[in-house]
């Protein structure tokens, strides 16, 4: 029976908090187990150093990740090549995972246009900061690869918040009614901004919404980064090849906990218990992982030693490539519009480009 | 009208707070309600401490929906309440535009007067603060273009307090547009008791008669700025600030313009379809014998709102401005 098929209140665990296995591990090999760590681990240095950038005013608004390593890396492993990713603005790992540089990522949060444009042998979106106008997108993609015979799925990530939009519900009933190869994937947080998840919605689980749509919804416990795996494996393999009857999108609900702040922009302890942050920071997932792979002979000091320094000098040269690209030309605000340029941009162009030779950077930059 | 001279020195965004604060004190019907707005104050405290004062019914945290909060502000405006609706940035309320133009603004007319909508929707809005996507955007025109509703920018904490009033009194719909860039960029007085600044009157802040600068929200002030360099070169400059975009204030526009017969008119948001195009229609229909030189437009560009790496070569500055009025000075 598949892991989908359960009560959509009944938690997927594979891991407890202690890293011990109680439910079943799901078949990855030992390689892909410590890569899977490495990736958690790399996601939170970054983080980490991403905050600090913004604190040192290197970077602008960055939204950190902290506490969802779990919930993204673990999902995004479930993809496969031909998949594809729409992420909300928070999934540096899931991104990291797919192939994304993590200069894109710094340089997006740095105010460069650039670091929004994914490589072309990328099968993700940019990001998205309006709330759940993705989920629709995800569909829309889903429903044409559905139309083209292509065999892939899609996955989209939305938070908690996100479930109270119309958007969110207008791209789930159209993918149950159109029988689209989705996997909706609420990285539920606990948190839109300052308003806890009770404020969003009053159903008991998130999950549970799914079956409104008609298809599965599964909870997951998030900050189990096997657990996520096998349901999203799951999704995946029923988007692209459902039984008979069944449908292929599923919606999963991730339960875990945002440890920082909503964006650097905001401050938590306006609204937040610090007893509630230390309780979630007990099921931390990469000490959880690094547990059970230790128990199973899998990692040990050596290699984690290893690791932690290989992520931070992959972090540092992301950062020292990120800080020394230079600064956008001003005409790139005019390109990319349109595919050829109307007149009136030209037009408006030409005169920026002329005023820019007559005043220089002075005439402008206010710092 | 002030009933006394007791001020405070506050900024643009202490000034929305205090005006909201005074009419929720006047007036039991108004209720505060968005995205952050209870506990954690507004993400830029411009609903700071009003629900430790108020309580949860009436500074209301509600579900992420645009669409909802707008929707059901209609509603309980509908039924004899004042909502006052917060979009958490401008940019984030597109969701909410379906219910603003296709209900709101013509619940009064399709009801024949039956049904009245006074909800005020309030957002921070424009650019400069070095944001990320979709939070800098100025799109002012679109709420202006829309019979129906009434649309307001202010630019100073005085203005800020008297018109915020003036729209939750308002019997009809009111888009309050906050220019965030300016939100604690400076502080000025304000009374402490409640006073209206009215809507649809614009304000000069300048005297001149060389040229007459059309300008509201965040640009008041480069604009402002360019105005001084240029007197410095013996141009004497007045600037009208328009206070409130729709209904606009053509009487003042073209009395100031009647003086000076040149103009220019400066907005962050992009040129095309953009407010000077009506304000440079404005003194073609009404002034055209008063017409010594183009109108020079002074605005934003027509391409998507860039990544902050760019915002400032995008905004309108103090040197661009300045350009823009001596063009029209000198024609």
């Amino acid at each position: 029976m598949s892991v989908l098929q359960r009560d959509p209140q009944d938690m997927l665990r594979v891991l407890d908090e202690g890293g011990e296995p109680v439910g079943e591990v799901p078949d990855l090999s030992d390689d892909e187990l410590v890569t899977m760590y490495r990736e958690m681990y790399l996601a939170r240095h970054f983080d980490t150093r991403a905050v600090s950038l913004q604190r040192q005013g290197r970077m602008g608004t960055y939204p950190p990740l902290s506490g969802q390593e779990g919930a993204q890396i673990g999902s995004a492993f479930a993809l496969d090549e031909e998949d594809w990713l729409f992420p909300s603005y928070r999934e540096h790992g899931a991104a990291l995972h797919r192939g994304l540089p993590l200069k894109r990522t710094l340089l997006y949060w740095m105010g460069h246009e650039k670091g929004n444009r994914i490589p072309d042998d990328v099968n993700m979106f940019p990001v998205a900061v309006p709330i759940a106008t993705q989920v629709l997108h995800a569909t829309g993609a889903a429903w044409a690869k559905k139309l083209q015979d292509e065999d892939a799925a899609v996955m989209c990530y939305f938070g908690d918040g996100a479930t109270s939009e119309g958007d969110f519900h207008e791209g789930l009933n159209f993918a149950g009614v159109f029988d689209t190869p989705n996997v909706f994937f609420c990285n539920n947080n606990q948190w839109a901004i300052s308003v806890p998840r009770e404020r969003q919605t009053a159903s008991a689980t998130i999950a549970q919404k799914a079956t409104a749509y008609g298809f599965e919804g599964v909870q997951v416990d998030g900050m189990d980064p096997l657990a996520v795996y096998a349901a999203t494996r799951a999704a995946v393999e029923k988007a692209k090849n459902p039984e008979e009857g069944e449908r292929r999108p599923t919606l999963i609900e991730a339960v875990q906990y945002r440890f920082g702040a909503h964006t650097t922009a905001d401050d938590p302890t306006v609204y937040r218990d610090t007893d509630e942050v230390e309780e979630w920071k007990k099921k931390d997932p990469i000490p959880r992982l690094e547990k059970f792979l230790r128990n199973t002979g899998r990692l040990d000091d050596e290699t984690v030693e290893a690791i932690e320094s290989s992520v931070k000098d992959e972090v540092a040269e992301a950062i020292e490539a990120a800080e020394s690209e230079p600064r956008p030309e001003p005409s790139e605000m005019f390109s990319d519009v349109f595919a050829e340029q109307t007149p009136e941009i030209r037009a408006q162009a030409e005169a920026f480009a002329e005023m820019y030779e007559r005043h220089g950077d002075e005439g402008f930059l206010r710092e | 009208m002030s009933q006394s001279q007791q001020t405070q020195n506050l900024t643009l965004v202490q000034a929305v707070r205090d005006g909201l604060h005074t009419e929720m004190t006047n007036d039991d019907r108004v209720v505060v309600m968005g995205e952050d707005v209870g506990k954690n104050g507004g993400v830029f405290r411009a609903t700071e401490g009003l629900w430790n004062e108020f309580g949860d019914d009436r500074v209301i945290d509600t579900p992420l929906a645009e669409s909802g909060i707008a929707g059901t502000a209609i509603g309980m405006a509908t039924m004899g309440m004042r909502p006052v609706a917060e979009m958490q940035f401008s940019g984030f309320m597109y969701p909410a535009f379906d219910q603003i133009v296709s209900h709101a603004a013509r619940l009064r007319t399709r009801s024949r007067g039956r049904f009245t909508c006074p909800l005020v929707v309030r957002a921070p809005y424009g650019g400069g603060i070095r944001a990320p996507e979709h939070h800098s955007e100025s799109k002012e025109a679109f709420y202006a273009h829309e019979a129906g509703l009434k649309v307001v920018i202010p630019s100073t904490p005085y203005d800020t307090k008297g018109l915020l009033i003036s729209a939750i009194r308002d019997p009809d719909p009111v888009i309050f547009l906050e220019p965030k860039l300016i939100y604690r960029a400076f502080r000025g007085d304000v009374p402490e008791d409640d006073y209206e600044v009215p809507i649809g009157e614009a304000a000069v802040r300048r005297e001149g008669t060389d040229v007459s600068v059309y300008t509201y929200g965040a640009m008041t002030r480069p604009t402002m700025e360019a105005a001084d360099i240029l007197e410095e070169d013996g141009v004497s400059v007045e600037v009208v600030d328009l206070r409130t975009v729709s209904p606009m204030d053509k009487e003042t526009i073209v009395e100031s313009f009647e003086k000076t017969g040149r103009a220019a008119v400066v907005h962050e948001a992009p040129k095309t379809g953009g407010l000077g195009a009506e304000i440079t229609a404005t003194l073609q229909e009404k002034a055209l014998l008063h017409q010594e030189a183009p109108v020079e437009r002074i605005a934003g560009y027509d391409v998507p709102y860039p990544l902050y790496a760019l915002e400032d070569y995008y905004l309108p500055s103090v040197a661009r401005v300045e350009e823009g009025i001596r063009n029209a000075v000198e024609f």
